[in-house]
C-alpha cells in the first residue's frame, strides 16, 4: 500500500512568486486496486505523481511505500523499491535506443518479453528496437515508448501520467486491454493513472478528482462520474479545451 | 610476431582485435612494424622515402577489411607515420586504424599520423580511427591526426573518428575534396577529461556536382579540460552539405564550436546546427526513475551520446 499523508508542495511560479501546488493531500493507494487521478489542466494531477516518485519534494508530509516511510529516499532509491512512472512529456536521448531504454526499465527482460512490451503498445519490435529514443520520433511514439517500459518493468506501484495523449484510439482501446488484464485485480500491484479518458476512468476502482492542488472528490466511478461526466464528454468532443469547471 | 599483454590491451582498446586478424594488417608498434600482411585484393607495403605505408586496394574488392592500428608503449617515444590508402575503382572496403598510448613515465609520449585517402570512382570505404591513451605518468599522452581525403566522382567515404579516453592533447586536421557526385559522412566522437585538450579543425570542399557531405560531431567536455572544433563546408558548385556539432559540457569545461559554411555557388544547399549544453535534468531523472543511480544515468547518457 502506497500512502500519502498531509502532502504539502511549493514551487516558484513563473513570476517569481512561490505557488502552492499541492495543498494537504492524504491518500491511500491499496495493492491490487486502479486509481484513476483526473480533473483540469493545473489541478496537480502530475504533481502527485512527481511526489511519490520523488520528483518532487514536498515541503510537508509524509509518504509510506507498504508501511515503510520513503519521503527522504530519493528517485532511484524509490524505483528500487517497485514504483515506475510514465512520465507525461518523456524525454529524448542521444544514442540510446528503444531496446536499451526497454532494457534499462527491466534489466532481466528476455526477448520475447521486449518485443512484447512494444507490440503492446502498437510498435513493431523488428522497426523500433535499434531505434534512438531522439528526435527522430514523434510525440506519439515517444509516449508508446514510455508506456512500454512501464509494462516491461512490473513495478508494484505503477504510474501512467495521460497515456492517451498522443496514442490513437486504437492502441489505446488495447492498452486498456492490457491494463485491465495486467493489472486489475492484481492483489500485488497498485496502479495509479492520470487521465482525461471515459473509458479508463470506467474501469477504475477509484477515481481521484483534483483541482487547484486539493482533492474536490473520490470514490467509486458510478459515485465520481455523474459529476464529471459533462466535462470530460465535452472535452472529448474538444469542445473545450483547458479549463473544466467542476460544482462538486 | 610477438605480443605482450599490453599490447594486446591496447590493440583491443583501439580496433577491437584479440589476435591478428587473418586479412590484411599492418601492426605498428613504436616505429616498427610487427605484423604485415597482404591478401589477393589488398597490398600493404612500406613507403620508400618516409616512415609509413602505402595499402592500395584492387577495382572491384568487395567487402574486405584491412587493419592498421598503431600503439606506442616506449615512454617518450614519438612516432610519426605517414599512410597513404588507395580504394581502387567499384570496390567496397573499411579500413580499421586507430592509436593507442600506454605512458607511465613523465615525458611525453606522442603519434602523428598523416594520412592521405584517394577514394577512386564509384568506390566505398569505411575508415574508422580510434584514439585512446592510459598510464599513471605525468607525461603528456599525444595524438594528433591528419587527414586529406580525395572522394573521386561518385565514390563514398565514411570517417568514424573517436576519441575514447585518455589522450591529454590531440589536434586533429581533416581536408577532404569531393568530386562530382561524390559523397562524405564524417562521424566524431570525443571525450576529454582532467586538463586534458582537443582541437578538431575540419575543412570539407565540395567541388563537383551533385557531391553531399556530413559533419557529425558530437563530444563531452569534463573537469578542466577544453575543446575547439571547426568545421567549415565549402561548396563550390550545385552540392548539399549539412555540419551538425553538439557539445555536452560539465565541471568546469570549455569547450568553442565554430561551425562555418561557405556557398561559392547558387545552388549549394549548405546548412549547419551547434548546441553546448550540460546532461538535461530531465534525462537524469528520468533515468533514475528506472532504477539508475545518478552516477549511472550520467554515465548512461554520456556513453549513448559518444556511441
Amino acid at each position: 500500500m502506497l500512502r500519502l499523508k498531509n502532502i504539502f508542495v511549493t514551487v516558484n511560479g513563473s513570476n517569481g512568486v512561490d505557488r502552492e501546488i499541492l495543498r494537504d493531500i492524504s491518500i491511500e493507494f491499496k495493492s491490487g486496486r486502479l486509481y484513476a487521478i483526473t480533473g483540469p489542466n493545473g489541478g496537480g494531477k502530475t504533481s502527485i505523481a512527481k511526489v511519490i516518485m520523488g520528483i518532487y519534494k514536498p515541503n510537508r508530509g509524509e509518504i509510506y511505500l507498504n508501511g515503510e516511510e520513503i519521503s527522504n529516499l530519493n528517485v532511484c532509491e524509490r524505483a528500487r523499491r517497485g514504483i515506475s512512472y510514465a512520465f507525461q512529456h518523456p524525454p529524448r536521448f542521444k544514442g540510446i535506443t528503444v531496446g536499451d531504454l526497454i532494457q534499462i526499465a527491466s534489466p532481466d527482460i528476455d526477448s520475447f518479453n521486449l518485443r512484447a512490451a512494444l507490440r503492446n503498445v502498437g510498435l513493431c519490435p523488428e522497426d523500433y528496437l535499434e531505434r534512438d529514443v531522439g528526435p527522430g520520433l514523434s510525440g506519439g511514439e515517444i509516449k508508446r515508448i514510455e508506456i512500454a517500459q512501464v509494462l516491461a518493468r512490473n513495478a508494484r506501484i505503477s504510474i501512467l501520467d495521460e497515456p492517451e495523449a498522443g496514442v490513437d484510439l486504437w492502441t489505446m482501446q488495447k492498452l486498456i486491454g492490457i491494463i485491465v488484464e495486467k493489472y486489475k485485480n492484481n492483489p500485488d500491484i497498485t496502479t495509479i493513472i492520470i487521465t482525461h479518458n471515459q473509458r479508463v476512468l470506467e474501469i477504475s476502482d477509484e477515481i481521484i478528482v483534483l483541482e487547484d492542488g486539493v482533492i474536490k472528490a473520490s470514490g467509486a466511478p458510478h459515485k465520481i462520474w455523474p459529476l464529471i461526466k459533462d466535462d470530460i464528454e465535452c472535452k472529448m468532443k474538444e469542445q473545450c479545451r483547458g479549463e473544466m469547471a467542476y460544482e462538486l | 610476431m610477438n605480443f605482450n599483454q599490453l599490447d594486446m590491451q591496447l590493440l583491443n582498446a583501439v580496433s577491437d582485435l584479440r589476435a591478428v586478424p587473418a586479412g590484411p594488417v599492418n601492426i605498428r608498434r613504436n616505429g616498427e612494424v610487427i605484423a604485415r600482411n597482404s591478401s589477393s585484393n589488398i597490398t600493404v607495403r612500406s613507403k620508400e622515402d618516409k616512415p609509413g605505408l602505402v595499402v592500395e586496394v584492387k577495382p572491384g574488392t568487395a567487402n574486405e577489411t584491412v587493419h592498421v592500428p598503431v600503439i606506442l608503449t616506449k615512454a617518450g617515444f614519438k612516432d610519426v607515420v605517414y599512410n597513404t590508402f588507395v580504394i581502387g575503382e567499384n570496390s567496397d572496403v573499411s579500413i580499421i586504424a586507430g592509436c593507442g598510448i600506454h605512458n607511465d613515465s613523465h615525458v611525453d609520449s606522442g603519434h602523428e599520423g598523416i594520412h592521405e585517402i584517394i577514394v577512386k570512382k564509384g568506390a566505398r570505404v569505411r575508415y574508422i580511427e580510434k584514439h585512446y591513451g592510459q598510464g599513471e605518468g605525468t607525461g603528456k599522452r599525444i595524438l594528433n591526426p591528419s587527414t586529406v581525403i580525395t572522394v573521386e566522382n561518385g565514390g563514398s567515404a565514411e570517417l568514424e573518428m573517436y576519441q575514447i579516453k585518455g589522450v591529454d592533447d590531440t589536434f586533429r586536421s581533416t581536408t577532404a575534396y569531393i568530386q562530382e557526385a561524390g559523397n562524405l559522412k564524417i562521424v566524431e566522437r570525443l571525450l576529454t577529461h582532467g586538463r586534458q585538450s582537443a582541437e578538431s579543425d575540419i575543412k570539407i570542399y565540395i567541388e563537383g556536382k551533385g557531391g553531399s557531405a556530413q559533419i557529425l560531431s558530437r563530444s563531452v567536455a569534463k573537469g578542466t579540460s577544453t575543446q575547439i572544433f571547426r568545421a567549415s563546408l565549402v561548396g563550390k558548385t550545385r552540392c548539399i552539405g549539412h555540419v551538425e556539432c553538439d557539445s555536452i559540457i560539465m565541471e568546469d569545461a570549455r569547450i568553442k564550436s565554430t561551425p562555418e559554411l561557405v556557398a561559392e555557388d547558387s545552388e549549394a544547399v549548405l546548412t549547419h546546427e551547434a548546441a553546448i549544453g550540460k546532461i538535461a535534468g530531465e534525462q537524469l531523472i528520468k533515468l533514475m526513475s528506472l532504477g539508475l543511480t545518478e552516477r549511472e544515468a550520467i554515465d548512461t547518457i554520456l556513453e549513448g551520446f559518444l556511441r
